[in-house]
């Protein structure tokens, strides 16, 4: 054997075995991740109608077009007051389960499983079960039912802006799905807490809240960042459970529309029109960024613990 | 650890690369063609796309009459889903179907991408016994690009006994329509069923039509820059703010289980539903068109629309695709009469044809062909883009559900319409 083909296979070809797992992967990742992406960003400087191999070079027109387009900048709006409601409220959730489940004094393998399960659940199986059985807008739908009881009219919770329900189902849809995937994160970062902390500070007559306060939440703080970090780059990437629950017979409602649905209607409905669909997709991408960037920075991701 | 056992790189590269590429053909190529030379026993190979018909049979029996065509193999593709979408996608690669429905025919921006293939020399005599609106909604400048299946159309169907125990005669304005729905809500029922969106999906046309109006104008001007039209929206929000529509509702409009539930006393909907209703409300249902603004102003109206066939201009076979068209949607007769009434109810696309269905000669049917005939509108012009449909589908939005000026809405909306058809003109 060469010392070329040697030094390529590594040591017990680790190299060799490396490549074999690691490559096919690596290989996808750049067929369908990074191909696309790069022609996207080509696509977003063509006049792209029904094409894919455009041919009219438009320039910055379709990333003005797009920051001029009154819809497009209300679905950058709706995606705001959506991280607003579903950032804190999901926080909170996940850290509160997980404070509880980790004082848990029996069954709290169960109290786990129980919460982390709706994790394994679809958006798209979530959302149908929200829209068409806990918040269908009949008498008959679950929540209509209850309302009934205490003589309260039907409500249409997904039809109607004034009050917006919409937001209501939405909302508690997503908090379902996840809440449980971040409370396994508070509850690794819960338990890398040492108990001497706890001992010291209930020696020195700390109790309750201001342990809370003085020792978990600050010991927890690389964690909160992550999770933050998690939830927001998820919140904007919401698309499954608003395309799911609002889209009906060929439209769907402005009032609703986060950036994702209003470039998948843009790009790949029946306008395909890839080239302001992608000069959208990278406008957003590039929000995304200076958002994490920000939030890291302001949050501390990355510093080395001190 | 002993070597690999002769694995070498180039291997590794082989198997890598192999695999990459199965994946890729394997999300490319899916087209249900039979063989992906092209050709199949020395007869060319096509594959024809159908979205999911909800009715039962219809499948099967355009399996049958694809497999009955002897001069090419043909597969069909049944797609549930997004059909639009997955079509108007697979069109930009080469692994889309040789020939496919799609609503109205090929979009705008189809036809002038050069996606689809001119379909004129395929009509000959015949072309006088098609409906002329679904013909001319399917043609531009001069060339056909799609061959009409059956005409689709929607309509507003009643409760005869619960009208008739209300004292209620079958409206004929849309304040009338609006006092009846008030009328007709209980506790337990609502009295009209326009859509769980409030009519935003299905209503946009019906409001210019009753109105006298029209999304364009003849000269492909915008055409509800008018009076008449923010009264008519406005009437809109009106009904959705009256308590009497059916909101949430399980199914949506296109289905027949609000109005067969009793859910609802009226509902618009459309002509494919009616084999469900019969079976449930055999001799208690009536049907109208959606009625005219008020006694002075517009028309009562429906709208029609058609399935066309289209051919793909990507094709390995263009010539093979237009003559299976051809023997399908013009030929032979007795399958597409066959497809018209066997499974839904559809009008048959040839007049000849309609003359013949049997099922639409009585009772409701006859007089939604009627309708048809008398008040029947494209469902949407050629030349309205999505672009102008989602802006005349927003602005609806929130003048019904959010009490939006139709005025200042219509301004808006006449200027994004203004702007796409000065971008496809020409």
């Amino acid at each position: 054997m060469s010392t070329i083909q040697a030094r390529l296979r590594g040591r017990y070809d680790r190299n060799l075995w490396f490549a074999i797992f690691v490559g096919p992967f690596v290989l996808g990742l750049i067929v369908f991740v990074y191909v696309p992406i790069l022609w996207s960003i080509w696509l977003s400087f063509f006049n792209a109608h029904n094409t894919v191999t455009p041919t009219e070079f438009v320039g910055l027109g379709n990333y003005l077009d797009m920051l001029k387009d009154s819809a497009f900048r209300s679905s950058l709006l709706t995606f705001v007051v959506f991280a607003l409601f579903i950032v804190p409220t999901t926080f909170v959730a996940s850290l509160g389960l997980a404070l509880l489940v980790n004082r848990a004094r029996f069954a709290k393998t169960f109290f786990r499983s129980v919460f982390f399960l709706p994790t394994a659940c679809s958006y798209v199986v979530a959302s149908l079960i929200w829209k068409l059985s806990i918040f269908s807008g009949v008498r008959f739908g679950l929540m209509n039912t209850v309302l009934g009881w205490f003589g309260i009219d039907p409500i249409p919770w997904l039809s109607v802006t004034q009050p917006p329900w919409y937001w209501l189902v939405i909302v508690t849809a997503r908090m379902w799905l996840q809440a449980g995937f971040y409370m396994i994160l508070f509850l690794a970062g819960l338990q890398r807490i040492s108990p001497s902390l706890y001992e010291a500070a209930a020696i020195d007559g700390a109790t309750g809240w201001k342990v809370l306060r003085f020792l978990t939440l600050p010991q927890l703080r690389a964690t909160s960042t992550a999770v933050l970090l998690l939830l927001l780059i998820n919140a904007f990437q919401a698309f499954d459970e608003f395309y799911n629950l609002l889209s009906s017979s060929g439209q769907y409602p402005p009032y609703a529309r986060p950036p994702l649905v209003y470039l998948y209607y843009a790009a790949l409905g029946q306008g395909q029109d890839f080239g302001h669909g992608s000069a959208g997709a990278v406008i957003l991408t590039l929000l995304i960024a200076l958002v994490a960037l920000g939030q890291g920075r302001f949050l501390g991701l990355g510093r080395r613990e001190d | 650890m002993p070597s690999a056992g002769g694995f070498n790189r180039r291997k590794f590269l082989a198997v890598g690369g192999g695999l990459a590429a199965m994946a890729v053909a394997g999300c490319g190529s899916n087209t249900g063609r039979a063989s992906d030379s092209g050709s199949s026993g020395g007869k060319p190979a096509l594959a024809q796309w159908y979205h999911q018909y909800g009715e039962a049979g219809t499948q099967q029996a355009v399996e049958k009459y694809a497999k009955s065509y002897p001069d090419a193999t043909v597969s069909v593709q049944w797609s549930p889903g997004d059909y639009d979408k997955k079509t108007a996608s697979a069109l930009l690669t080469d692994g889309g179907p040789d020939v496919f429905e799609y609503v109205n025919g090929p979009s705008i921006d189809m036809i002038k991408g050069g996606q689809v293939v001119d379909l004129t020399d395929l009509l000959g005599d015949t072309k006088a016994d098609f409906t002329p609106s679904l013909i001319s909604r399917m043609t531009y400048q001069g060339k056909l690009y799609a061959i009409p299946q059956v005409t689709d159309m929607q309509l507003l169907v009643y409760r005869k006994s619960l009208l008739s125990k209300a004292g209620i005669q079958p409206p004929t304005t849309v304040d009338e329509l609006i006092a009846a729905a008030k009328k007709l809500t209980t506790d337990k029922m609502k009295g009209l069923f326009v859509g769980n969106d409030g009519g935003v999906g299905i209503l946009g046309g019906p409001a210019l039509w009753s109105a006298g109006l029209d999304y364009l104008k003849d000269d492909n001007t915008f055409g509800f820059d008018d009076p008449a039209a923010v009264e008519s929206l406005r009437k809109l929000r009106e009904l959705f703010t009256s308590k009497a529509l059916l909101l949430g509702a399980p199914t949506d409009w296109s289905d027949p289980s609000a109005f067969t539930q009793g859910l609802t006393a009226m509902q618009f909907t459309g002509l494919w539903t009616f084999p469900q209703i019969q079976k449930a409300l055999p001799d208690d249902f009536g049907v109208l068109p959606w009625p005219k603004l008020n006694s002075t102003t517009g028309a009562p109206s429906v709208p029609v629309g058609a399935y066309g066939s289209v051919v793909t201009a990507k094709s390995k076979n263009v010539d093979a695709a237009k003559k299976y068209v051809k023997w399908l949607w013009v030929d032979q007769t007795e399958d597409q009469l066959d497809f018209a009434q066997s499974y839904g109810f559809h009008i048959p696309a040839r007049k000849s044809l309609a003359e013949k269905a049997d099922k639409l000669k009585s009772g409701p049917a006859a007089d939604a062909v009627t309708f048809v005939n008398e008040n029947g509108h494209a469902q949407t012009p050629l030349l309205w883009t999505p672009k102008s449909a989602t802006a005349y589908s927003d602005a609806l939005n929130r003048i019904i559900k959010n009490g939006t000026d139709p005025a200042t809405e219509i301004k808006a909306v006449k200027a994004i319409v203004e702007a796409e058809l000065k971008r496809v003109a020409g």
